[in-house]
């Protein structure tokens, strides 16, 4: 089955963002396709590879990275919602003239449209959120 | 059409188990989550809410988020089935829809 995840919520307010991993994990590795996973509102925290927890902390941003690279997830940052929290790719840096950029490998940057067509082409969308 | 309804917040916290019991269907179900789990104690807050609405919908618990709250099973209410993640997908996919009390 064709499933897509939302995330509203960083890795650090409550558990949504480790429910949605554990859940995206579960699913591929139960041979489900994950079309898409779409970091909303506080969920853009998920992708700045500038956060640094204590190493006996489970490292969230980096989970996503390593799903994301084992499964070739597609992981999508709003835009809207980035500029605000200050997650910038190297061409949102460019482009608002910032001194660099802090994406997190395997997530890139787009719109709500994406979010869209995840719902659209899927035969499910899981939310998860505060 | 079933839907599956997931609540992520504990019945002392905030009105979303209520609110999702209220209103779902007839044949769907409930997954508690998270902090949702707290719902699913004997003798909780909502425990008569939930108890009263399994004639019209199946509920369910996800059990590391039980073990995470140090919540034992012999704890949770009759009749609510505990899942772990697989059974989580599996749910996710056995319901046409999935609706986020959030």
């Amino acid at each position: 089955m064709k499933l897509s995840v939302q995330i509203n919520e960083g890795p650090y307010t409550h558990a949504a963002s480790d429910t949605a991993y554990q859940f995206t994990k579960a699913a591929l590795e139960k041979g489900h396709e994950i079309f898409r996973v779409f970091f909303y509102h506080d969920g853009v925290n998920n992708g700045t590879r500038f956060t640094t927890p204590p190493q006996d902390d489970r490292n969230l941003v980096n989970l996503w990275s390593e799903l994301a690279e084992k499964h070739n997830l597609d992981m999508v940052v709003c835009v809207a919602a980035a500029q605000r929290r200050g997650i910038v790719d190297p061409d949102e840096a460019k482009r608002n003239g910032k001194d660099g950029n802090n994406i997190a490998p395997g997530f890139r940057i787009s719109g709500l449209g994406q979010l869209i067509e995840a719902g659209i082409q899927s035969d499910r969308l899981v939310v998860f959120g505060d | 059409m079933a839907m599956l309804h997931t609540v992520n917040k504990s019945p002392t916290d905030r009105n979303t188990l209520e609110s999702c019991i209220r209103l779902a269907k007839k044949g769907g179900s409930v997954l508690l989550i998270e902090d949702g789990v707290y719902g699913a104690i004997k003798g909780a807050a909502k425990a008569d809410t939930v108890s009263n609405a399994m004639s019209g919908l199946s509920f369910y618990v996800l059990g590391p988020d039980l073990k995470a709250r140090g919540i034992s099973e012999d704890k949770i209410i009759d009749g609510i089935k505990v899942v772990d993640y697989n059974g989580f997908v599996d749910l996710v996919s056995e319901h046409d829809t999935t609706q986020s009390w959030l």
